[in-house]
C-alpha cells in the first residue's frame, strides 16, 4: 500500500493539473489539498481535512457488519469530479425504465428533467421556487444553504460545529468523508425561530448535483425547530459505486430537529451486479431539553451500512429513530441505530420495521447505552421483520449497556412472514397478489409511514410497492 | 347461477372431493352440511379458486363461464365471496382502507373508474348501519385482535360492501354465541335478494333456524349423499349423522 501510494504520488502526485474536470484516481494529501483549492476553501478547511485523511490512512475499513461484498479500492476512484453528469437534450433520451419509475412516483415533467439530468429549459420556474424560499427563510434568519457556500459565507458557524457530532476520526468513512466530501447542506436555524416550512422541494433541486461523498451539517440554536428532508424518491441512477456520507445535527437547548430521509440509490440488477454501497455516518447531539427524530425509508443501495444516532447529552433530551429498510433481491442491509443516553431523564425510542424478500439480508442492529450519570433514563425498542419467500433473511443485533440501575430498558422484537392464507384472503376479495403485497406491506410499516411527513409519505408508500414488484413468485 | 358437475379435488395427494353435483339458482339458498372431514370447507375453498387444492375431474360454471382458468381475484371480481370460517388478520390495515381497495380493485377490473371518497364513505355508513357495526370498528386493524363474533360479522360487512353474485359463508356459525348468531344471521336475511343465492356450510342445524334454505345437502366423504328441504336439517339435528355414515359406509 505504502509503495503503491509512492508510486501514485509520483506518477500524479504535486504536478498534477488541478484545473482539469476531474482529477487522477487516487488518494494523497496532494489530492486532499487541490480538492480544498479547486473549492476555493479558507486554509483552516484544507488543514482539517488534511488531519482527516492522515487519521484515515492509520485506520482499516470495518468487518463487523452483516454484510458481504469485494472492499473498494480507495486508490482507483477519482475524488474529484465536476459534478456535472452527461446532458441529454430531451426526455426521449433518458432510459425508460426510469421514466416508468417516476411515472409510478408521481414525479413531474419538471422534476423528471431535473433528476435524469436533462438540461432544463424552464429554469426560470426553479429560479423563482428556489428565490422565493430563500427569501422566506432570510426574513426568519434561516441559513440553508451548500456546504462548500456555508464554509466561505459562514465560517464561524461551520468552524464551531463542524465534526464537533461526527469527529475527523470517528470511523474509516466518516475519516474518508471529512478528507474529501464533495458538497452537501448547511442549514442554521436561529434562536426561537420555528422553520416554517419542511426544507424539502428546494433540497431536492440543491441535491441533483452533489456527489458522492456528500456532507451536511444541521443547527438548531436554542428553542427552534426544524424539520429537513433528504434524499430524492427517485432511483437516481448514479454511476457512483461508494457512497460514505456524514451528517451532523446540533440540537441545542430546547431545540427539535426532525430529520427525514427516503433513500432509493441504485440496488443492483436482480442478479447482484452492480449497485451502491452506502456507508453513512449520522449522528445528533441533544443539548438539555432539546429533541432528535431520525425517520428513515431505505430501499434502495446494494449494501446499506448506516446507524443514525443521538447522543443524548442534556438532561431531558429526546432522541428516537423511526426506520423502514426493505432489502429485494439480493440487496444488504445492516442498519440501526445508537441511542447513547448522557444526561437525566433521557428517553429514547426505536421503531424499526425490517423487509426482506428475495435472496436479501436485512440485520438491525441497536445499541442503547446508558451512562452512569443517566438517572432515569427510558428507552422502548421494537423491531419488527418481515420475511416475504424462503431465501431471504432477517438478523436482530441488539446491545444494551446500562451503567445505571435507574434506567428503564424495553426491548421487543417480531418476526412474521407474509402468509398464503393472507393473500389468498385477500385474492378472495377481489385483490390481486401484487396489490395484497403491498397493502400488507404498508400495513407493517404503518407506524414508521406515519411518522414522515405528508406528502413524503405517500411517495414512500409507493416506492415500498415498487421495490417489492415481482418479488412473489 | 352456479352449477357443478363431477368435481373432483385433491389436497396434496389426497382425494377430498369425489364427484359432486350441485346446481344453485338466483334467489336460492342452500345449506351443505355434513360431519368433519367431509369435505365442506375443501368445496368452499375450491370454487373460491384456492391454488392449495387442485380440481382434478370436473367442472364449476357461474352463469355458464368455466372458473377453471380463473384467478381467486377473477373469480371475486364476478361475483363469488367466501365468508372465511377462520378470518387472517392484517395488522395495520384498517377495515376502511381493505375494503376501499378491494372495491377499487373490482371496479379496476371492470374498466370502472375509482369510487368517489364520498360515495364509499355513504356506502359504509349505509352497510355498517344495516349491520350493526359501530363505526369506530371501521379504522381498526383488519381482525387484529377482534372477538370471534367481531370477526364473523366483519366478514358479513364486506359481503354487504362487496355485494356479491354468489355468496358461501363457510361455518359462519363457528364460535359464535346465540347473540352474536342472530347479528350475524339478520344481516345475511337482509341481503338475501331474488338476484344472488347464498351457500351456507355449518355443522349445526343451529344456524338454519336464522338463516332458512330452501335446499339441504350431505356432504359425507366427498360425496353429496342426500339432498332435501329445511326438514332434513332437523332429521340430522335429531338423528345426527351416525346414520348417513351407516348408510354410506356399507356402499365403501
Amino acid at each position: 500500500m505504502k509503495i503503491e501510494l509512492e508510486t501514485k504520488e509520483y506518477e500524479y502526485g504535486f504536478y498534477t493539473d488541478i484545473e482539469s474536470e476531474t482529477f487522477p484516481v487516487g488518494l494523497n494529501e496532494d489530492i486532499v489539498r487541490a480538492i480544498s483549492r479547486k473549492k476555493e476553501e479558507p486554509e483552516w478547511m484544507t488543514e482539517w481535512r488534511i488531519e482527516a485523511f492522515r487519521a484515515w490512512q492509520q485506520m482499516e475499513e470495518p468487518e463487523w457488519a452483516n454484510v458481504q461484498y469485494e472492499k473498494p479500492d480507495f486508490q482507483a476512484i477519482s475524488y474529484y469530479s465536476a459534478p456535472k453528469k452527461k446532458q441529454l437534450n430531451s426526455l426521449d433520451e433518458v432510459d425508460p425504465e426510469l421514466l416508468e419509475t417516476f411515472k409510478k412516483l408521481g414525479i413531474s415533467i419538471e422534476e423528471q428533467k431535473k433528476l435524469s439530468g436533462v438540461a432544463m429549459d424552464i429554469v426560470v420556474d426553479s429560479v423563482s421556487v428556489a428565490t422565493t424560499f430563500k427569501q422566506t427563510l432570510a426574513e426568519k434568519g434561516i441559513i440553508f444553504c451548500p456546504i462548500s457556500e456555508a464554509i466561505k459565507e459562514h465560517p464561524d458557524l461551520v468552524r464551531k460545529y463542524l465534526g464537533t457530532v461526527v469527529p475527523q476520526r470517528d470511523n474509516f468513512y466518516a475519516a474518508l468523508n471529512s478528507a474529501v466530501f464533495s458538497d452537501g447542506s448547511f442549514c442554521y436555524i436561529p434562536k426561537g425561530v420555528r422553520c416554517p416550512m419542511e426544507l424539502s422541494t428546494y433540497f431536492r433541486i440543491n441535491q441533483a448535483g452533489t456527489g458522492q461523498f456528500e456532507r451536511t451539517l444541521v443547527i438548531a440554536d436554542e428553542g427552534s425547530y426544524v424539520s429537513y428532508l433528504e434524499g430524492c424518491t427517485a432511483p437516481s441512477r448514479d454511476e457512483n459505486q461508494l457512497h460514505a456520507a456524514v451528517v451532523e445535527l446540533v440540537a441545542l437547548d430546547n431545540a427539535e430537529i426532525k430529520y427525514s430521509t427516503v433513500q432509493n440509490w441504485y440496488p443492483g440488477d436482480k442478479n447482484g451486479q452492480g449497485g451502491v454501497y452506502n456507508f453513512v455516518t449520522k449522528r445528533g447531539l441533544c443539548e438539555t431539553n432539546a429533541k432528535i427524530s431520525w425517520t428513515q425509508v431505505e430501499t434502495g443501495s446494494a449494501i446499506t451500512w448506516k446507524y443514525p444516532s443521538c447522543v443524548l447529552k442534556g438532561d431531558n433530551s429526546v432522541g428516537e429513530f423511526y426506520s423502514i429498510a426493505v432489502t429485494n433481491n439480493h440487496q444488504q442491509a445492516d442498519t440501526g441505530t445508537k441511542m447513547i443516553h448522557l444526561g437525566k431523564n433521557t428517553k429514547s425510542t426505536i421503531i424499526s420495521k425490517g423487509i426482506s424478500a428475495g435472496k436479501s439480508n436485512n440485520s438491525y442492529r441497536g445499541l442503547v447505552q446508558i451512562g452512569a450519570r443517566a438517572e432515569n433514563a427510558r428507552n422502548f425498542s421494537q423491531c419488527d421483520s418481515l420475511l416475504m419467500g424462503n431465501n431471504c433473511g432477517a438478523h436482530t443485533f441488539p446491545y444494551i449497556e446500562s451503567k445505571n440501575p435507574t434506567a428503564k430498558i424495553e426491548h421487543e422484537a417480531t418476526t412474521s412472514k407474509i402468509g398464503e392464507d393472507q393473500v389468498f384472503y385477500c385474492n378472495q376479495r377481489g385483490i390481486p397478489t401484487e396489490k395484497a403485497i403491498a397493502l400488507i406491506v404498508n400495513g407493517f410499516s404503518k407506524d414508521v409511514l406515519n411518522k414522515l411527513p405528508m406528502e413524503f409519505a405517500v411517495e414512500a408508500q409507493k416506492l415500498l410497492e415498487i421495490s417489492l414488484e415481482g418479488s412473489v413468485g | 347461477m352456479l352449477k357443478i358437475t363431477n368435481l373432483h379435488a385433491e389436497v396434496e395427494g389426497k382425494d377430498i372431493l369425489k364427484g359432486i353435483d350441485l346446481v344453485v339458482n338466483a334467489g336460492e339458498v342452500h345449506a351443505i352440511m355434513g360431519p368433519n372431514g367431509s369435505g365442506k370447507s375443501t368445496l368452499s375453498a375450491v370454487i373460491a379458486g384456492n391454488e392449495h387444492y387442485e380440481v382434478t375431474d370436473g367442472s364449476i360454471e357461474l352463469d355458464g363461464e368455466d372458473l377453471a382458468e380463473l384467478s381467486p381475484e377473477e373469480r371475486a371480481h364476478r361475483g363469488i365471496f367466501l365468508s372465511f370460517q377462520y378470518p387472517v388478520e392484517i395488522p395495520g390495515v384498517s377495515v376502511t382502507n381493505f375494503m376501499k381497495t378491494a372495491i377499487n380493485e373490482s371496479r379496476k377490473a371492470k374498466g370502472l373508474e375509482e369510487m368517489p371518497a364520498n360515495e364509499m364513505l355513504k356506502l359504509i355508513r349505509e352497510k355498517s348501519e344495516l349491520l350493526e357495526i359501530d363505526r369506530k370498528f371501521m379504522s381498526r386493524s383488519l381482525n387484529e385482535g377482534f372477538s370471534g363474533g367481531e370477526k364473523k360479522r366483519n366478514e358479513i360487512f364486506q359481503m354487504a360492501m362487496l355485494d356479491p353474485k354468489l355468496a358461501i359463508l363457510d361455518e359462519t356459525d363457528s364460535g359464535l354465541d346465540i347473540d352474536a348468531l342472530r347479528i350475524v344471521a339478520n344481516g345475511v336475511n337482509k341481503l338475501r335478494s331474488d338476484k344472488n343465492a347464498i351457500i351456507v356450510i355449518t355443522h349445526y342445524q343451529r344456524l338454519l333456524d336464522y338463516i332458512v334454505p330452501d335446499y339441504v345437502h350431505v356432504l359425507y366423504n366427498g360425496r353429496i349423499v342426500k339432498s332435501g328441504t329445511k326438514e332434513l336439517a332437523y332429521e340430522l339435528e335429531e338423528k345426527g349423522y351416525d346414520w348417513i355414515k351407516s348408510a354410506h359406509s356399507e356402499v365403501m
